[in-house]
């Protein structure tokens, strides 16, 4: 792509547990500006792969270069030094705390004397919220009182908030309605448009298939392959997903 | 909605408490007029204060405990061994070390300062130990806390193999209360109205605070409301304990050990807030402070929300986890210094079964068993039902059998209670 650097890169990424391998030698990349969808059954493996890059797993063996250089990611806190940010299908969220509490997880502003500075956080959260989602007023309940919709702000302000560079999102679609769908895809282009890289997780291949530049499909722990969205059709990708075998003539346009 | 209802919403008074400070009310009254008045004086409310202190000292880490989804159940037993741990402190170690070549050197002023840091030193280093297995070996704490239940109790045993230490230093007993560890007349009021400054100041700030981003604030009436409730409250209590005299041959001894000049009409004394009373209200305002304004509460409170969220945030569950034992470990070696003080001297049954209360108190005090929900100021109150019901029917003369029954019964209904509102005001 334009002969950038990518963003991220992993490569030939081992994750065992016990004696399951996971993920088995996988290798995937991302470019600025750019959604790659990450798609495949339940169990295939798709999930664990991004939990390396997001610092909830470790790999047993292989690379990660985030901007061409090696990146030493062992928990989190590292990923968010690489400016990875995650979403996950869960949503990660502290349902007892509020929005506000939940944005600054982890990273809470502080005032001068040590102690939290509230006001200032709740301040930065209308700020986020409002551009995310101009309904949402609920700042001082619990976020478990709050709708799917809301609760999936919450969890895009916090990636948004901390300007993700590499941005993952595992299912972000798959528990809201239409039109917070909708909202969900406009985030994405607008966020594309900003210049950062988006890994789209789904088992489905219609939640990804009109947002990805790229699909990467993984099946039983190993990479199937990657092609460009534009040269295939939605059954083609089907049956790499189903049968774990690539379209004829999609293999060599894949890194192009 | 009444009126009543659109002023305490305007006031944003948490309910539940309001419900728990009326249920105090009624029971005081109730036993008010079940002894023919003796319950609601300054006398017996002074004893309850004091009473109540060395729980609801645990109670308050207790709460960040529960709040994190894990539970201890050997503050009793780890209380009594640090009583007798203590107790050995201060009559045998501390005075042949300061005696010197002299002989032990008893009720010297530094034993009971030195007394109470090697004991809280003691309950961190077994709280570190504690947490550590918990956090960072996986052993489910309700296991370790309760291997710890046997093992302190055991270990308080075999400190002296189980003689009684008394008396204790002089200086230490003040810890406990009564006519030597109290604060009088003017150090009381002088508390109580930096007290009320306090609440004032940090209404004001928390005003100051939000006007400064433009949010919508509580109307100008309510905060006043709120300070003149809270304020009146401190005084109340603050004016109690400052009517209630102590006796002449007591407050004697006070005049002699203080070195005061006894006027001419007799030595005249009252007792004001008690010290343990003192230690307990400190206590409270930093553990709120440290669950509600600072990183740890906040990580506390997201490790039993959602550990899971907590630990994909980037926090250090483990560690988190073994410096909340930490707390708890220092708090109870508090409590045992006031509990000890109290009784002048250090058994090895001194806490028995006060794991149970202390849970009691947090869980009667809104503390939810499933985690992510409590405060320490619930803890304080559900201590204080906890000892009101029963110092009163002790006081009625209802037997220890039938008390423990009521107490238990009292227990699974608050929490029933609880659950129900909770179930009302959530949808």
């Amino acid at each position: 792509m334009n002969g950038a650097d990518p963003l991220v890169e992993m490569r030939d990424i081992h994750v065992a547990f016990g004696g399951v391998q996971a993920v088995d030698g996988v290798s995937i990349d991302l470019y600025p500006g750019e959604v790659v969808g990450l798609l495949g059954h339940n169990g295939a493996g798709k999930s664990t792969l991004i939990k390396v890059l997001s610092g909830a797993y470790q790999s047993r063996s292989g690379e990660i270069y985030v901007q061409g250089r090696k990146a030493e990611i062992h928990n989190p806190r590292d990923a968010r030094k690489y400016n990875i940010e995650t979403i996950y299908q869960t949503l990660a969220l502290a349902d007892n705390l509020d929005a506000a509490a939940n944005l600054f997880l982890g990273r809470e502003i502080r005032q001068r004397n040590g102690l939290l500075d509230e006001v200032r956080m709740e301040a930065e959260a209308r700020k986020i919220l409002k551009r995310l989602n101009p309904n949402f007023t609920k700042f001082h309940q619990p976020v478990a009182s709050l709708s799917g919709g809301q609760r999936q702000a919450v969890a895009i302000a916090r990636a948004v908030y901390f300007e993700a560079r590499i941005l993952i999102m595992d299912e972000p679609t798959a528990a809201l309605g239409v039109e917070e769908t909708r909202m969900v895809a406009d985030l994405i282009q607008q966020l594309k448009r900003e210049g950062i890289g988006i890994f789209l997780i789904s088992h489905d291949i219609h939640d990804v298939f009109d947002l990805a530049d790229r699909l990467t499909v993984m099946k039983n722990g190993k990479l199937v392959g990657t092609v460009r969205t534009q040269n295939v059709t939605q059954d083609e990708v089907l049956g790499m997903i189903i049968l774990g075998k690539m379209p004829e003539g999609a293999a060599q346009k894949a890194d192009a | 909605m009444t009126v009543v209802g659109r002023t305490l919403k305007a006031m944003e008074v948490d309910t539940r408490i309001l419900g728990m400070v009326g249920a105090l009310l009624v029971i005081w009254i109730a036993f008010h007029i079940w002894t023919g008045g003796l319950f609601i004086t300054p006398r017996n409310l002074f004893n309850l204060s004091v009473q109540t202190a060395s729980v609801a000292v645990m109670a308050c880490g207790m709460v960040l405990i529960i709040v994190a989804r894990h539970i201890d159940l050997s503050v009793g037993s780890l209380l009594g061994f640090l009583a007798m741990f203590m107790g050995v402190v201060q009559t045998e170690w501390l005075p042949h070390l300061f005696g010197g070549g002299d002989g032990p050197a008893f009720g010297h002023a530094w034993i009971w300062v030195v007394t109470l840091a090697a004991g809280v030193a003691m309950g961190a280093l077994i709280g570190a130990l504690q947490g550590y297995i918990i956090g960072f070996l996986a052993v489910p704490a309700f296991i370790v806390t309760l291997g710890g239940l046997l093992v302190w109790r055991g270990a308080a045993w075999w400190i002296t193999t189980g003689q009684t230490i008394s008396p204790l230093d002089a200086n230490f007993r003040w810890l406990g209360g009564g006519a030597e560890g109290s604060l009088y007349f003017w150090p009381s009021w002088i508390v109580g109205i930096l007290t009320c400054v306090a609440i004032c100041f940090s209404i004001w700030w928390a005003r100051r605070e939000r006007r400064r981003f433009d949010f919508p604030q509580k109307p100008l009436w309510a905060e006043y409301a709120i300070a003149a409730t809270l304020s009146a409250l401190v005084i109340a209590f603050v004016a109690t304990m400052t009517s209630y005299q102590v006796p002449s041959r007591a407050a004697e001894r006070v005049y002699a050990l203080r070195g005061w000049e006894v006027p001419e009409d007799g030595a005249h004394l009252v007792f004001g807030i008690a010290i343990p009373v003192l230690i307990l209200g400190i206590i409270a305002v930093f553990m709120t402070i440290l669950a509600r304004r600072t990183r740890f509460g906040r990580y506390v409170f997201a490790m039993g929300g959602n550990p899971d969220a907590a630990q994909l945030a980037g926090i250090n569950t483990k560690r988190m986890t073994l410096w909340i034992f930490v707390i708890m470990g220092v708090l109870c070696a508090i409590s045992a210094a006031i509990a000890s003080a109290r009784l002048a001297s250090a058994d090895n049954a001194v806490g028995t079964l006060d794991e149970l209360r202390v849970i009691a108190a947090a869980v009667i005090g809104g503390t939810s068993l499933s985690g992510g929900r409590g405060t320490i100021f619930g803890a304080i109150l559900g201590a204080l039902v906890m000892q009101s019901l029963q110092s009163g029917m002790a006081m009625v003369g209802v037997d220890a059998p039938m008390q423990n029954i009521v107490i238990g019964i009292v227990l699974v209904l608050a929490v029933y209670v609880d659950q129900l509102y909770r179930r009302r005001t959530e949808d």
